[in-house]
């Protein structure tokens, strides 16, 4: 610690010239205003600021659409909207894959599952460099604003599925059993995000050509999820020499997590034997990670 | 930053320093065992360093080729400028203390206030507090597009309040803001008075150990400063030590027992809130 250099300083401590400000904090039980906490008590924090995060991503809904005439219909439209320009595209324009059963089905629930990753990411990648002024005027644990991005798409994500449950039944799917484990698979996910969004918000919060870099990322992303093409069966006309390609693709969490829903929701697709592994390793992974990735610079968040 | 410059620059503040060294004396002489002489906040020698982006100049300015041929001379961001905004802040404030900071625009007196709540790192030096003080600044929480009800459960949640305690609180806020059937309405749709007043109502419903207020008073009418005046002074019986920063040097006159004039990021005088008022309306 080093000693205050003015005399004016010294005076106010109120002893001798020797007795540096460090000292008399000490002796009077100060602490440091700025340190970050251990890690369970940072998860306490988190905690205790549960409802703010609830309520910060539902007023982040309701004030995204205040503008417009329709207000909250949008939060059904916009899925709706994204099916019919997907159906359009890659369903009736090129050509439907016929040797993809119910591929509409397929299709949507692809974008679905991949839209949701997608906006929880991107979002949480910006969730600190956007939200300097409130860093820095106020005292939370910061990982409640990417938390609070990703309850937001969560909410949004409601509204897609009951837009997909809507599509799969109309194309002619009937309701099993297994559709009860739609929410675990979606849980996975949401957890894979959680994680993801905290990792990228301390990148995109220190390195701030990330947010021009992302949309590019999450293109290739989203070639490389299967969303549009089995990924099986592509794989297997791959020439020996790219095999590598065939590993990349099947461990992608995305895919995995695409993978799951459809042979959830698709009576006749057979998902590869590596999704559900692939979904749990990767959220369990991307969670540990991303938490205490963003936890080591708690406490440089906001300094710009 | 010129190394000659700041040393310079910190020579100069030593002078003045020395020339002010009597200037605070009551501290020195309280007991440190009462209550009400005990440190809350010890600043040490704090340095607070900015980096700001977006600030190219105009010669620069959108030029592709400019930024390809700066990155291959490894010259670094243009657009990223340091500044400089604490050089070296000292001082102890006690419980009971109200201390006002005043100085001109871009003196380094909000930078100060952040640092002092913990929200900015210390580039060098270190602020020590006990317990943990707040900003009054729950806007950046706020969104305008959103009714009054909604922005004060979302402000009060921000500033860590539980459920419970938003309840309890809600009809105080409605009441101390004096917005009225306002409160129903997107808060863009406020007049900038309105506005202000809720901010401040969302903003005091917390009780705070140290409490640090930047500017808050400047919007409001006459009854309304008032109303805040009151707030201010009970928040600094009941807790402890204010800090308030304002260019209205009556606010500070009336609610300060102390002031830190801050000029350029040092502190250029500390003492009597007349007599530091006085140096700073003749400078």
């Amino acid at each position: 610690m080093s000693q205050p250099e003015s005399a004016v300083a010294d005076a106010q401590a109120g002893g001798p010239a020797t007795d540096s400000l460090a000292e008399l904090a000490r002796r009077h039980g100060l602490r440091r205003a700025i340190a970050r906490p251990s890690l369970p008590s940072y998860v306490r924090q988190l905690w205790a600021r549960r409802h703010f995060v609830l309520k910060y991503a539902t007023s982040r809904n309701v004030s995204k659409y205040s503008d417009s005439a329709l207000g909250q219909l949008w939060q059904l439209l916009t899925p709706l909207l994204n099916a019919g320009v997907y159906f359009l595209m890659f369903g009736v324009i090129l050509g439907q894959q016929k040797d993809i059963p119910n591929y509409t089905a397929f299709l949507i629930t692809g974008v679905f599952i991949f839209t949701f990753t997608q906006r929880t990411v991107t979002g949480g990648a910006k969730s600190i460099s956007g939200n300097l002024s409130m860093i820095r005027a106020l005292h939370f644990p910061r990982a409640a604003l990417p938390l609070a991005y990703a309850v937001q798409e969560l909410q949004q994500l409601a509204w897609s599925m009951g837009v997909l449950t809507a599509i799969v039944l109309l194309t002619g799917e009937s309701p099993t059993i297994r559709w009860l484990l739609v929410p675990v698979a979606l849980l996975l996910q949401l957890i894979f995000n959680v994680g993801a969004s905290l990792f990228m918000a301390r990148v995109g919060a220190f390195a701030r050509d990330m947010n021009q870099l992302l949309p590019f990322i999450m293109r290739t992303w989203l070639y490389a999820s299967g969303v549009f093409f089995s990924i099986p069966a592509r794989v297997d006309d791959l020439p020996e020499s790219l095999s590598f390609v065939r590993y990349v693709l099947e461990l992608n969490p995305v895919a995995a997590y695409i993978e799951l829903m459809r042979d959830l929701l698709i009576h006749e697709h057979t998902p590869p034997q590596w999704a559900w592994t692939t979904a749990i390793f990767w959220a369990v992974f991307a969670l540990v990670v991303g938490f205490w990735y963003f936890w080591r610079a708690e406490e440089r968040y906001g300094r710009g | 930053m010129a190394e000659a410059e700041v040393v310079a620059q910190a020579a100069k503040a030593r002078e003045s320093a020395q020339a002010m060294e009597r200037v605070w004396p009551v501290s020195a002489e309280e007991p440190q065992a009462s209550p009400v002489g005990t440190p809350t906040v010890i600043v040490d020698d704090l340095h607070i360093v900015y980096k700001v982006y977006g600030a190219a100049s105009e010669a620069e300015k959108g030029n592709a080729v400019n930024a390809l041929l700066r990155l291959l001379k490894r010259q670094g961001r243009p657009q990223m400028k340091e500044i400089h905004a604490v050089k070296g802040v000292s001082f102890v404030a006690r419980h009971g203390d109200a201390i006002g900071i005043i100085g001109r625009n871009g003196s380094g007196k909000s930078t100060l206030l952040r640092a002092i709540a913990g929200l900015l790192p210390p580039h060098k030096g270190a602020v020590f507090t006990d317990g943990q003080p707040s900003l009054l600044g729950v806007n950046a929480a706020l969104m305008k597009e959103l009714t009054g009800e909604r922005n004060i459960v979302l402000g009060c949640y921000a500033m860590g309040m539980s459920p419970a305690e938003v309840r309890a609180q809600y009809d105080d806020i409605v009441d101390f803001s004096g917005i009225g059937e306002f409160v129903q309405f997107p808060m863009s749709t406020y007049s900038s008075g309105m506005g202000a007043r809720l901010r401040f109502a969302i903003a005091s419903a917390k009780t705070h150990d140290v409490l640090l207020i930047d500017e808050a008073l400047a919007t409001g009418d006459r009854e309304f400063k008032r109303k805040s005046q009151e707030r201010i002074m009970q928040m600094r019986k009941s807790a402890g030590t204010v800090f308030l920063v304002a260019h209205n040097l009556d606010v500070i006159e009336e609610t300060c027992n102390r002031v830190i004039w801050l000029h350029k990021g040092k502190i250029k005088m500390d003492g009597d809130p007349k007599e530091v008022i006085s140096a700073y309306n003749k400078a």
